[in-house]
């Protein structure tokens, strides 16, 4: 008996993962492609006249002080959405995995803003904070906050946070609850018998060993930060107050969509790109050496 | 649960798929003629009524009406389908995107030339001038069907008005007369917003030029060319936003936000005045649990002793050029408009929504049903329009990437409303930034 290819037939192997390759193909690099044609063309946004222009496009992008301004933006906003989201997950979910009353209720509850799609509930978020008619915003008032997002660009960015993060939050708990539950019981009790305090336990042996989780979550928040605050910030602030929450996902969204500068908006498209690949592959090889796959 | 969630999603597909597919069909032997808009709800609503009744009123044509989003959807939609060879024939425009349509020659078909090619008559003269010359090329020939249009307004509380010991029948009409009454309604703590202001770029910049008679930018604000530059750094728009700057931080004038945001403010009593579109009058209809008013557009009454009319928003129905479409089609589609703009439809338009009629004839349609001695206030908007004949500041704006424009000039003032910067040095930056805007446009037609 031959213990090696189970498939003799060379084609299946193709055949079968050929599916996922043709949808990759059609949905990212067939797109990919045409966005890194067209941000070297400058073109009229019904295509009547559009030249070649080589890196014109990029080069102008990178002396622009706002372009600049929303990269930054954008990695302050990936840090403190991630960071926010993932912490505040992570004690839920180490609560929710305690043996207490109700725990089944309180996980349906902490899963249910993920069902809520991001545009809806940032106007959900912006009818409680709305400074005039809202009941957060009027309360904020009354205890004599000069509360108005609309002019105030540290109040715009603390309510885009805050809506992106609770909105990831769901999200992060499912994964940190699973995570918490397939870590063996035993090697707990083990800790426990040694007279290692629950704090002890929890950082000693629970968090190293979530790490693989931990760690894909990172990769998916950052992501998410980048690109899918984009209906929080187009139902709440639409970039502004000035530029105060212009992301580069919003950026190129009001070049190409608004402004139908297909070209510089393309260019914008294959920068974002460029910046998730490298902040993903960065995270394989340093941050996942840490990684500790049980 | 898990039966419960799929026995939702199954529901859900087959709501959305009737909803989808409750489209009529047209009847066998008609021409259709795709007609994207962006209007839904009570627009949409009524909107689909005209369709309705156009469709019924003759048996050759089939006006297919699709919603496609918001505008700037509709005409991202519109011009990818262009590209692809499959343009709707009939294609509603926001005004600000007017430069760009324009510009697209080969693309569009002038409403003018449809007329003339299709034989369908048209009397352009009964279109109202500030409507019609915001549509039309630098030859006066109309390069699109004018058709929801609004301009801007001021509308008052008159309980409020009451309450602060104002005469509500006697709405300021100047900008000293808003300040005043503005922190006679502060100081009598009878609304939290004394005044505020919806699309603020439109209505303190653009609105605001037109009825002062100065300009937004050269070259007739840009309807004589590509070449335009912005002069939002005159003396009157630089002192007026130092008036609203002030106004700001002694807390008579608060900035509610972009675009509509602000619209709430008003039917929902907070705002005692606010400066909106004039098409809010179907949301404060509905929504205002108090006597309101309308009234015109403040001015400064030391720079212009009498404004000058001014200008329009909303959008237009353009005609698109679609490969072998027969001239046929596009004499349905002249039909069709040529159905919109009688003074019933036109008026009955005007009246239902709130939008001005954009002809003479709905004006005097409305006027005959006793719209206007029904609705005191309706015909502000209209009165306003046309109250001058309209100069080469007053007939709208002709200026590429003009959306982001507005975005540059939302970011400067809301910067100088927070007190990072002058008024003077905000209108600097806005024409610094929208030069260079305008002049990456022109570089495309080059």
């Amino acid at each position: 008996m031959k213990a090696a290819p189970v498939f003799r037939n060379r084609l299946l192997p193709y055949l079968l993962i050929l599916p996922q390759l043709a949808l990759t193909g059609v949905f990212f690099f067939w797109p990919a492609a045409m966005a890194l044609y067209q941000s070297m063309l400058k073109a009229d946004p019904f295509g009547l006249r559009s030249r070649f222009v080589g890196l014109a496009n990029f080069i102008r992008l990178f002396h622009d002080p706002y372009y600049l301004g929303s990269v930054r933006l954008s990695f302050v906003f990936a840090v403190l959405i991630s960071v926010t989201a993932m912490a505040i997950a992570l004690l839920l979910a180490v609560a929710a995995n305690k043996h207490v009353r109700g725990a089944k209720v309180f996980r349906t509850i902490f899963v249910w803003p993920y069902a809520v799609a991001p545009a809806v509930s940032a106007i959900l978020w912006a009818f409680l904070f709305q400074p005039e008619i809202g009941v957060v915003g009027r309360a904020l008032k009354g205890v004599g906050v000069t509360w108005n997002p609309y002019l105030n660009s540290l109040q715009a960015q603390f309510l885009v946070i805050l809506i992106a993060a609770w909105k990831q939050l769901s999200y992060n708990f499912i994964f940190f609850l699973a995570g918490l539950q397939s870590i063996p019981q035993s090697l707990v009790e083990a800790a426990a018998v040694d007279g290692a305090s629950p704090r002890h336990t929890f950082w000693r042996i629970v968090f190293p060993l979530l790490s693989p989780t931990t760690f894909f979550l990172t990769i998916m928040n950052v992501n998410y930060s980048f690109f899918e605050t984009f209906g929080v910030i187009d139902a709440l602030t639409q970039g502004g107050p000035g530029k105060a929450t212009e992301t580069l996902v919003y950026r190129a969204y009001v070049d190409g969509r608004v402004n139908l500068n297909i070209g510089l908006s393309a260019a914008q498209s294959v920068v974002l790109l460029a910046i998730v690949v490298l902040i993903t592959a960065f995270q394989f090889k340093y941050v996942e050496r840490r990684v500790h796959y049980a | 649960m898990k039966r419960l969630v799929s026995v939702v999603s199954v529901v859900l597909l087959v709501v959305v798929g009737l909803v989808g597919f409750s489209q009529q069909e047209p009847p066998a032997g008609r021409i259709v003629i795709e007609f994207w808009n962006a209007f839904r709800g009570a627009l949409g609503d009524t909107l689909q009524t005209l369709v309705n009744e156009f469709n019924s009123s003759q048996d050759k044509y089939w006006v297919s009406y699709v919603y496609k989003g918001s505008y700037a959807d509709t005409m991202n939609a519109a011009i990818a389908a262009f590209q692809a060879g499959e343009a709707p024939h009939i294609v509603q425009v926001f005004e600000v995107g007017t430069a760009t349509m324009m510009a697209a020659e080969g693309a569009i078909y002038p409403v003018d030339q449809l007329f003339k090619d299709t034989g369908v008559p048209l009397n352009a003269d009964d279109f109202i001038p500030a409507v019609k010359g915001y549509y039309s090329f630098p030859d006066g020939r109309m390069a699109a069907m004018p058709f929801n249009s609004s301009t801007a307004v001021l509308w008052y509380n008159k309980e409020m008005f009451r309450a602060a010991g104002l005469d509500p029948d006697n709405p300021p009409r100047t900008w000293a007369e808003v300040r005043a009454a503005a922190a006679k309604i502060k100081e009598a703590g009878v609304a939290e917003i004394p005044l505020s202001c919806a699309w603020f770029t439109w209505t303190q910049f653009e609105q605001f030029g037109a009825i002062h008679n100065i300009p937004f930018a050269t070259r007739a604000n840009g309807f004589e060319g590509l070449d335009a530059v912005l002069t939002l750094d005159h003396p009157l728009y630089v002192r007026h936003i130092q008036n609203l700057v002030e106004m700001s931080q002694e807390g008579l004038f608060v900035y509610g936000g972009r675009d509509s945001a602000p619209d709430a403010l008003f039917p929902a009593g907070q705002a005692a005045m606010l400066i909106a579109s004039s098409a809010l009058l179907g949301r404060v209809k509905r929504e205002a649990q108090f006597e309101w008013g309308i009234t015109y557009l403040p001015y400064y009454d030391d720079f212009v002793p009498a404004p000058f009319n001014s200008i329009i928003g909303g959008a237009a129905l353009w005609v698109l050029r679609r490969p072998n479409a027969s001239l046929e089609e596009y004499k349905g589609v002249a039909e069709f408009f040529r159905f919109l703009s009688t003074p019933e439809k036109a008026g009955w338009w005007h009246i239902e929504t709130g939008y001005v009629p954009v002809t003479y004839g709905g004006y005097e349609y409305a006027k005959a049903q006793g719209y206007y001695d029904a609705n005191p206030g309706a015909d502000i908007a209209i009165l306003q329009l046309a109250r001058t004949p309209t100069t080469e500041n007053t007939r709208g704006l002709r200026l590429g990437y003009l959306p982001a424009i507005r975005v540059v000039i939302y970011e400067e003032i809301e910067k100088a409303l927070q007190g990072e910067q002058t008024a003077e040095q905000a209108l600097k930056n806005v024409v610094a930034r929208g030069n260079e805007l305008l002049r990456e446009f022109e570089e495309l037609y080059k």
